[in-house]
């Protein structure tokens, strides 16, 4: 399917809000029947433990803020296979994707949510605060901007040690307006760090339309004063994330410095889930839905490719099992101990 | 089994809402993300998705209805080759969650009885620190001032560890704004010992960074002044991660630069940040006085696997003092130093706040008065013990700071004087600090604005009563 942000030839359709023309995309690669399938799988897996998060939130069960990714999960898939071990990943708060998608538990993920002991941060976390050291997942954080020094500190780390290891710090069209994110810019295009920025552009930031904040809303434009190159991409479109990921991990890899990535997606959930989201028309959402959901691009190439529709619904039963099992987990794991209180405070 | 969709929470404070809406009608198809209903809270009308595929098989509760308690069931969805029939079996089902409900009212009119049986915290660990370890009797001692004491640390700690490198403004080519770092280059090279751009808050967030990927960077502020650019980052990444990580992600990051009033330079440039780091659990926070400490002081800093806050003082990097000639000389971070011994008033100060109150101490002891003076140089974590023994001990004690009083050290150390040795105390314990106003650069002003030994005598005497 064709993503209508990206027919440049046509006047943008009421929906079709991402600027640029995109010429500097490249061209969605084709997937194997393998890379669909298991993109297919990681975006359901990503979707339906979000779909559950939401549900346990409604029940009281997960408490405080929750951000759901529902939509842009293509993002994180695409560039996670583009990734190799050792390659370190860091973003804000909307997070659960990443932490999925980068291999870490989902029952440890929703146990974190539910404020348990068995959850990555014991229960001290929460929702924004994750992090697995075995997964090189850096985080989860709270403060807006706040991963994009950090992220440019692990790619600084990659350079002092000489190992070919790309950080990948993920932010917003919000997160994007913070200054801290062109001090980054500058230091690792001066001391030409391996890091990769993906801005996730979903087009709000809260309740704010890039149109509203932003003077310059072609992101992928962002770091040209510091001469770091950029593209904008289809976020919805699995493979074309994997094509450009693949060219900037190259980029950085051979010691070129940093790469922007602007991925145009779109958030179908409120900013949080207290947000009732009246910045937008409900049909703006369904029309995005219907035309450009990534998981459903997928499927329907895997149709194309006589995948039978039982072959696809098994798939989607047997990540329901995991997030069902997750979510029984995270509410039967035990609160943490009361001695928890004061560990972890220092080492 | 027919699956029940439940009254959903939409806020961290909601109780109840009301269904405004139904969008879907019994017998519709529903998927998953599909907007089912409209729920009005306390705060806007928010949409309900179905988390499930199905039909939408019974609405439990009418639209219009007000008040409905958060996790009551409020539909059916059918799943796929379930049949109105099924619906049998979910009416029971919501039934007894409903007969349920006055049970779970009942629970929330106990809730603060509830709260009052609630468990206490259980109680912060005590903090007890060995004493400095003995120097060898005949060791050589070395003079030196504070500023190559601090050179020598961390020159030591860079041979000692490839891990461990320094960043900042001017603190290559140039040698240090002040010249703690001179020669640091030469010997290390431009790999270790980095030039960043004027960007605090940029290159403190990638020091942090470096520290979570397994480094140990010392990041040199030209003054903590300038650091209130990066406090977003020291706090909410350095000091907190490992915690909210529950213990995998460590920030070993030594924070270092010239703090408090230099001199002439005027309110923004002069400031005593040590109550505002002390404040912060996740951080250790050092403030040396003498060129000995600074050095072993130093060097534990940058072994510490903790963020630590290192205060210097712009005004002591020139003072001289003897350091001890030893391979290793390493103090322990969390240990006061009873720099004066005495009996009658407690002193307790630390870095240039050390100058008042020994030339105080001095002034005491031409009136017959004698001073202990205690030299805290770490301010988090503070040892408390030292300073309670010395007031059991004097029974009377002032705290001296360049800061502003309100809600500062010397208020945290009369609180915990009151707390822990109150009826020891023969007088109430005093302060004499920076005065509550921001710095003036005239001459006469600044000098105003400081604290003084004339100060520190006069307070001293006071609860002496002399």
């Amino acid at each position: 399917m064709p993503p209508a942000q990206k027919t440049s030839s046509k006047k943008p359709s009421a929906v079709s809000q991402h600027t640029g023309n995109g010429s500097r995309s490249v061209a969605a690669l084709q997937f194997t029947k393998d890379q669909e399938l298991a993109a297919l799988r990681e975006m359901l897996l990503i979707r339906r433990f979000e779909e559950k998060a939401g549900q346990l939130y409604g029940m009281g069960a997960i408490g405080g803020f929750c951000h759901l990714y529902i939509g842009q999960e293509a993002v994180v898939v695409g560039v996670q296979m583009a990734l190799k071990k050792g390659d370190q990943i860091i973003t804000g708060y909307r997070d659960h994707g990443h932490m999925l998608a980068t291999g870490m538990d989902p029952n440890g993920v929703m146990a974190e949510l539910t404020g348990r002991r068995s959850g990555y941060s014991r229960g001290k976390g929460g929702s924004m605060h994750m992090f697995s050291k075995e997964k090189h997942f850096y985080g989860g954080h709270g403060i807006v901007g706040a991963q994009v020094p950090l992220g440019t500190g692990l790619a600084f780390a990659n350079r002092y040690r000489g190992n070919d290891s790309v950080a990948v710090a993920y932010f917003g069209d919000g997160a994007a307006n913070q200054g801290q994110v062109y001090e980054s810019f500058n230091m690792a295009e001066l001391w030409k760090l391996p890091v990769i920025y993906v801005i996730e552009n979903n087009r709000y930031a809260m309740g704010t339309a890039v149109s509203r904040a932003t003077a310059q809303q072609d992101f992928s434009k962002r770091g040209a004063s510091f001469n770091i190159p950029g593209e904008q991409v289809d976020g919805m479109d699995v493979r074309a994330v994997k094509a450009a990921t693949d060219k900037a991990v190259k980029w950085c890899r051979e010691g070129n410095g940093p790469y922007i990535l602007e991925m145009q997606t779109y958030r179908y959930r409120g900013h949080s889930m207290s947000d009732p989201a009246k910045y937008r028309t409900r049909e703006e959402v369904e029309k995005v839905r219907h035309d450009q959901d990534p998981i459903e691009q997928v499927r329907q190439r895997l149709l194309a490719m006589k995948v039978g529709e039982d072959e696809l619904k098994k798939i989607d039963a047997e990540v329901r099992a995991i997030v069902n099992a997750s979510a029984e987990f995270a509410q039967t794991d035990p609160e943490p101990d009361a001695s928890e209180l004061y560990t972890d405070v220092l080492r | 089994m027919p699956i029940q969709v439940l009254m959903p929470a939409l806020s961290p404070t909601m109780e109840k809402g009301n269904l405004a809406k139904w969008l879907k009608k019994e017998g519709e198809a529903v998927k998953s993300g599909d907007v089912i209903a409209e729920i009005e809270t306390d705060k806007a009308t928010m949409e309900v998705e179905a988390t499930d595929e199905g039909t939408l098989g019974k609405i439990l509760v009418p639209e219009g209805t007000s008040d409905v308690a958060v996790n009551t069931p409020i539909a059916t969805i059918l799943a796929d080759g379930e049949s109105a029939a099924d619906l049998d079996k979910a009416p029971a089902a919501a039934s007894a969650k409903t007969e349920a409900k006055p049970d779970a009212e009942a629970k929330a009119e106990s809730a603060p009885a509830q709260k009052a049986d609630a468990p206490a915290a259980p109680a912060a660990p005590a903090v007890h620190t060995e004493a400095d370890p003995e120097v060898p009797e005949g060791t050589e001692m070395v003079t030196m001032t504070v500023r190559e004491a601090l050179r020598d640390a961390m020159a030591e700690e860079m041979r000692r560890d490839g891990d461990v490198f320094v960043m900042g403004e001017e603190v290559a080519e140039y040698q240090g704004a002040y010249k703690v770092t001179q020669g640091l280059l030469q010997e290390f090279g431009a790999r270790r010992v980095i030039d960043t751009p004027i960007t605090e808050h940029g290159f403190a967030g990638v020091g942090i960074g470096a520290a979570f990927a397994g480094l140990k960077p010392i990041v040199e502020f030209m003054t903590f002044n300038f650091a209130m650019q990066a406090i977003d980052q020291i706090i909410n990444s350095a000091a907190k991660t490992l915690y909210m990580s529950g213990g995998q992600m460590g920030c070993p990051i030594v924070f270092r630069g010239p703090n408090g009033a230099a001199a002439r330079v005027a309110a923004q440039h002069s400031q005593d940040y040590s109550a505002w780091y002390s404040h912060i659990p996740g951080l250790k926070v050092v403030a040396p006085y003498t060129a000995a400490d600074a050095k072993g002081l130093l060097k534990a800093a940058i072994r510490d696997p903790n963020p630590v806050i290192f205060l210097e003082n712009e005004i002591l990097y020139g003072q001289s003092g003897p350091v001890p000639k030893l391979d290793d000389h390493i103090l322990p971070i969390g240990k006061a130093r009873i720099a004066r011994p005495g009996k009658d008033v407690t002193l307790v100060a630390w870095s240039i706040g050390m100058r008042y109150a020994l030339n105080a101490a001095d002034e005491l002891a031409k009136e017959g008065i004698e001073a202990e003076v205690i030299d805290l140089r770490t301010l988090r974590p503070l040892d408390t013990e030292t300073v309670i023994a010395s007031v059991k001990k004097t029974g009377r004690a002032v705290a001296v700071e360049e800061g502003w009083q309100q809600c500062g050290v010397g208020a945290e150390i009369s609180a915990r004087i009151m707390e822990q040795a109150f009826d020891y105390l023969d007088a109430p314990v005093a302060r004499v600090s920076g005065k509550d106003v921001p710095m003036p650069y005239a001459a006469n002003l600044e000098k105003l604005a400081l604290p003084s030994v004339a100060e520190v005598v006069a307070a001293a005497k006071a609860v002496c009563y002399r």
